[in-house]
């Protein structure tokens, strides 16, 4: 990043609740205290008419754009999409991002302190599900003092907090943009999720969630990411991006199990490098939320009335096979039936799921065209 | 142009003359750039009414309805960065196959459903016209006159199949799966029970994007037809009823 990022964030807490009156989950535990970690960007305008949550996906934080300070290397994950001039214009808009309940990135978790023994929760934790997470960053809004969103914008898990948003607070959403996403984990999302779990819970340092005081179940994390990695890529982006080029550059094969391919080297840094940042527990708990999650239409998961209010951009990438196209005609569909005014557009993209999150011009135009649109409509 | 047609943004009573070309509010360029047929249509919708307009391409004829009539419409487009624009300006628009696209609608979401010139390329028209008319009060259809003179005139002394502005294609390569002309439509929607409420005859010329409104001889000299129609029997709710008299222009030089 050479030249300073004009950008500046900084990464807030917000807790509510204690543990007698904490927040009463959709498994019918409490939970309490509550800390959510948040970062603004922008102002918010005397109307308060103007704020746009971001919702981030599985494994992501709060850092939605900008540096935290000059020796911050990384800005925040959607940092093409979000800024000064940018499709989402925080020059424009009050954007807030906030870490999910359950997650390690700053808000309450796994890995956070049980206030009943004084030590991490591991399993003690109770499942939280999309529905709970959302619940809590209502708590934050109305500690912001933001009546109603312009917008509810998010891709994957964040695209499921949005449609969350739309059925649980229809009245408190003027436009929703669910990017990637779906009303629903397909049995094959589940099985690899499934499968990322057990490659935690088989790591002999995972210790049934217990491991805090010791070594982290390393091992099981960075495979976990490894299936969770290949099913955010596509074919064609592997094929473009790897091929079965070497890593040898003699071209020999080395006839033992170092690794000879440039993906595998490519999976292990992925795996290595998420271990420093996420916490085992943390994927457990919110790959399971993933997978309870269920707002498909003929369950009634849509079937709020007050959802007919709400403006939808619904997008989809072509090359997407963990939240296929389908998913989200399913969506649109039912949108439709509900009398909403809904866009939709199938994005054609090479680089699978995780798509929406790379710099893409025709996102981006179709994007700051949308929100332009919820304004002037005014 | 009478005052009354001018305030409501029709075309005059018996359709002799341009669209309002000149009172056009908002981009009047663009707008003189939109192509003849859909600045006919454009000038029979009715200001604030709800709008589908299937094959919707760039969103030229949504964006200017939206702005000189406040209409609120909604787009059906398949290709994706016709699409993609569509939704830059900031249009409801989505990305499908009208076919399968216009199903989803409750009865009557909308006042007028727009197919223009894209019947020709329907596998089903009956199908598609009569879910056209449960989604949609009424429904306008425009599509090149096969019958016109040049066409007949190349089947009759070249013994070709006709190729023209409207219908550019060879028959090897074309996308109209469906040769129609006046005649044929209006007995068509005789069949299926379906009222033409009103209806003009253009000529085109310079790329489409200018033309003239025909008189006489439509189905010799007109290279679209443009009809407004609804369910046989329909109750008058709403939508047209103060359209001028679908008299005013029945076709009897054919």
């Amino acid at each position: 990043m050479g030249t300073t990022h004009p950008l500046r964030v900084q990464k807030k807490f917000f807790t509510f609740g204690d543990l007698r009156d904490g927040m009463v989950l959709d498994c019918g535990a409490r939970l309490g205290p509550v800390t959510i970690a948040y970062e603004t960007l922008g102002n918010l305008r005397a109307e308060r008419n103007n704020a746009l949550l971001i919702l981030h996906a599985c494994t992501g934080d709060s850092h939605v754009a900008g540096v935290y300070d000059d020796a911050d290397e990384r800005p925040g994950w959607w940092d093409a999409m979000v800024g000064p001039g940018k499709p989402i214009d925080t020059r424009r808009y009050f954007v807030i991002c906030s870490n999910i309940l359950g997650s390690c990135m700053g808000s309450t978790g796994p890995s956070s302190i049980n206030p009943a023994t004084g030590k991490p929760y591991g399993l003690d934790f109770p499942m939280v599900t999309i529905r709970d997470m959302v619940r809590a960053q209502r708590r934050l809004l109305e500690h912001l003092g933001i009546p109603r969103l312009l917008a509810a914008i998010g891709g994957s898990v964040g695209g499921m907090q949005v449609l969350q948003w739309c059925a649980t607070y229809p009245e408190l959403v003027k436009a929703a943009i669910p990017l990637a996403t779906t009303t629903r984990h397909s049995a094959q999302a589940i099985a690899f999720n499934e499968v990322a779990r057990q490659a935690i819970m088989a790591d002999p340092l995972w210790r049934g969630g217990d491991y805090y005081q010791g070594e982290k179940p390393g091992l099981g994390l960075a495979l976990a990411r490894m299936i969770g990695h290949v099913t955010y890529l596509s074919d064609e982006s592997m094929r473009e991006k790897f091929g079965r080029r070497l890593l040898n550059e003699g071209g020999c094969f080395s006839f033992d199990f170092a690794g000879d391919f440039q993906v595998e080297s490519y999976l292990r840094y992925q795996g290595k490098k998420f271990v420093e940042r996420f916490d085992a527990n943390s994927l457990l708990y919110i790959t399971k939320a993933g997978d309870y999650f269920d707002l498909a239409p003929e369950n009634g998961g849509l079937d709020n009335p007050a959802i007919s209010g709400i403006r939808f951009l619904v997008i989809s990438f072509t090359s997407d096979w963990l939240y296929p196209t389908y998913q989200s005609r399913e969506l649109v569909s039912a949108l439709k039936k509900r009398g909403c005014d809904v866009s939709f557009c199938e994005i054609e993209a090479r680089w699978g799921h995780d798509a929406f999150l790379l710099p893409n011009a025709r996102l981006g135009d179709i994007i700051r065209g949308f929100l332009d649109g919820l304004e002037t409509e005014e | 142009m009478e005052t009354t047609a001018q305030q409501y943004g029709y075309a005059t009573r018996r359709d002799t003359g341009s669209p309002e070309v000149s009172k056009d509010a908002a981009g009047t360029s663009r707008y003189q750039l939109m192509r003849f047929d859909l600045r006919v249509i454009a000038s029979w919708i009715r200001p604030g009414c709800r709008v589908l307009d299937l094959g919707c391409g760039n969103g030229d004829l949504l964006d200017h309805l939206r702005k000189s009539k406040a209409v609120h419409g909604t787009g059906i487009e398949l290709d994706e960065k016709k699409a993609a624009a569509c939704i830059a300006r900031g249009l409801s628009v989505l990305q499908g196959d009208i076919n399968t696209e216009v199903r989803d609608y409750p009865t009557d979401s909308f006042d007028y459903v727009i197919l223009s010139q894209t019947l020709q390329q329907v596998r089903d028209p009956e199908t598609l016209l009569t879910h056209l008319l449960t989604v949609g009060r009424r429904v306008i259809v425009s599509f090149p006159n096969f019958s016109h003179w040049r066409n007949r005139l190349q089947l009759l002394f070249l013994g070709r199949a006709p190729v023209s502005r409207q219908l550019p294609y060879e028959w090897y390569d074309t996308p109209n799966i469906r040769v129609i002309t006046l005649t044929d439509f209006k007995r068509f929607l005789h069949r299926i029970h379906v009222t033409i409420v009103r209806q003009a005859a253009i000529n085109t010329h310079h790329h489409d994007e200018e033309g003239n409104i025909i008189r006489w001889g439509a189905g010799w000299r007109a290279t679209y037809g443009i009809l407004l129609i609804e369910k046989r029997g329909s109750d008058d709710r709403g939508a047209g009823s103060k359209e001028p008299a679908a008299a005013a222009l029945s076709q009897k030089g054919n």
